[in-house]
């Protein structure tokens, strides 16, 4: 298993908000997390991306992680080459390949100021992409993109979970898009006081 | 042939159609022709005193600082000066640089050292001085503390604005991706701190010559400051202005040559 998840408790001061969750994600799985707005989907994200480590319990995580975030992320600093080289790791000609495998071939000098939110979201997919990640987090990554572009990031997405097969835990409020990603869905609901 | 009315937007586009860019003089000319206005100030106030004694005209000063200049005094005690300036420059940023940025992401320290800070930034420069001359003695040492010490209150203040300004999810962003410290250092925090550096340097710069002139002043036998006293208490204006006049043009020069292609490198991202 790459990544395995126990959480007996989160809470936010007297405030629980996750309680006895236990899952875990193979290679190649993609699992949904589904609920409604507040309920806990992106604290349960931060802590399995050992963001948020005050909780009662326990995750492993095997290989290594990317993510990719509600909003791209991306350092306005540097340019979208150097955005994936000094982030991942990878070398110029790899970095090269990655932008080009979301459609941003050629784009490698620009920096992201200069990049439509589009184009942004998908350097930041290419992020992910290029760290070739055992372990694949993403929070609700398509939020606030027209339907159109939506679809085209969903199956951008899609080839490249196929591809490289990471354990994917995909946050999303649309059952649309848990629908066509997930090969299984968590619906988190609202965790009563104890 | 119809003809129409054209607004002043419209008459800034070429005959093929592209826009024109209005006419801007260089930065370099502005900054040229504002020194030389005051220079023509300056001028136009000594000729209506038309006292050299209490105002000298640059047609008085200017000679001077030349024969200073070829008889090699002024630069020597330009080089003192400047020296102290470097040293107290690098010991007040590097430390109010690390306190800054510490006291800006730990809250926790920053509750137990905040009030330390408020004490410094209250001292007044002269106190430091004086202490620092009276517990350590009249030497190089107790001038570039006493400067350092007036100096990196301010740094420190600056630096944790800087660092409570930082971007949480590059942080994040950062540790999922498990980014070398080196590389978080380097490419998430000097960036973000950069403009904050950049302005600290520039304000931090005039104040430190400034405090040096003074502990030059009080007590240091070599330096612009340790002249104007000489030449203070001789009364002549002339040399006063001359020592005072070549360190501003120095730090004119720092400032242009150093300080602001700096600043312009680490913002030319913005830009693009």
């Amino acid at each position: 298993m790459n990544l395995q998840v126990a959480i007996r408790e989160k809470r936010f001061g007297a405030v629980p908000v996750l309680r006895d969750l236990v899952f875990q994600v193979a290679h190649g799985e993609v699992l949904a997390v589904l609920g409604p707005s507040g309920v806990g989907k992106s604290t349960l994200l931060r802590i399995v991306a050992g963001l948020d480590t005050g909780f009662d319990g326990q995750i492993r995580r095997a290989g290594r992680l990317a993510m990719v975030f509600q909003e791209p992320t991306l350092m306005p600093w540097r340019n979208a080459l150097d955005n994936l080289r000094l982030t991942t790791g990878v070398d110029a000609c790899e970095g090269e390949a990655a932008l080009a495998r979301v459609g941003l071939a050629g784009k490698g000098a620009l920096y992201p100021g200069q990049l439509s939110l589009g184009q942004q979201r998908r350097l930041s997919l290419a992020r992910a992409y290029a760290a070739k990640p055992d372990i694949l987090l993403l929070d609700e990554p398509f939020v606030s993109l027209d339907a159109a572009l939506v679809d085209d990031m969903l199956a951008l997405t899609e080839s490249v979970i196929t591809e490289q097969r990471p354990a994917t835990v995909f946050v999303t409020h649309a059952q649309a898009e848990a629908d066509r990603l997930a090969t299984r869905q968590l619906v988190l609901g609202s965790v009563a006081a104890a | 042939m119809t003809r129409l009315a054209l607004s002043g937007k419209s008459r800034m586009v070429a005959r093929r159609g592209t826009p024109m860019a209005p006419r801007t003089l260089p930065d370099l000319m502005v900054r040229g022709l504002s020194l030389s206005g005051l220079l023509v100030f300056w001028w136009a106030l000594a000729w209506l005193k038309a006292d050299p004694m209490v105002l000298p005209g640059p047609w008085t000063v200017l000679p001077r600082l030349g024969a200073e200049a070829v008889s090699g005094a002024l630069w020597h005690h330009l080089g003192a000066t400047l020296w102290r300036v470097a040293q107290a420059f690098v010991a007040a940023m590097s430390l109010g640089l690390v306190l800054g940025v510490l006291m800006g992401l730990l809250p926790k320290l920053n509750r137990w050292l905040d009030p330390w800070l408020v004490f410094f930034l209250n001292l007044p420069a002269l106190v430091v001085i004086v202490l620092c001359f009276l517990w350590i003695g009249l030497n190089e040492t107790a001038a570039i503390v006493a400067v350092a010490i007036n100096k990196i209150p301010l740094v420190t203040a600056m630096m944790r604005e800087g660092a409570r300004a930082l971007n949480g999810q590059l942080a994040d962003m950062a540790q999922v991706f498990d980014m070398s410290r080196m590389g978080r250092l380097r490419h998430i925090l000097l960036p973000q701190l950069a403009p904050h550096l950049a302005a600290t340097a520039r304000s931090g710069l005039s104040l430190i010559w400034k405090i040096v002139l003074v502990v030059e002043f009080l007590g240091r036998g070599q330096g612009v400051g340790f002249k104007i006293h000489l030449h203070f208490q001789m009364f002549d204006v002339t040399m006063v202005m001359v020592y005072a006049l070549s360190f501003i043009v120095v730090m004119l020069a720092i400032e242009a040559l150093i300080l602001q292609p700096l600043e312009a490198r680490a913002r030319h991202w913005r830009g693009a």
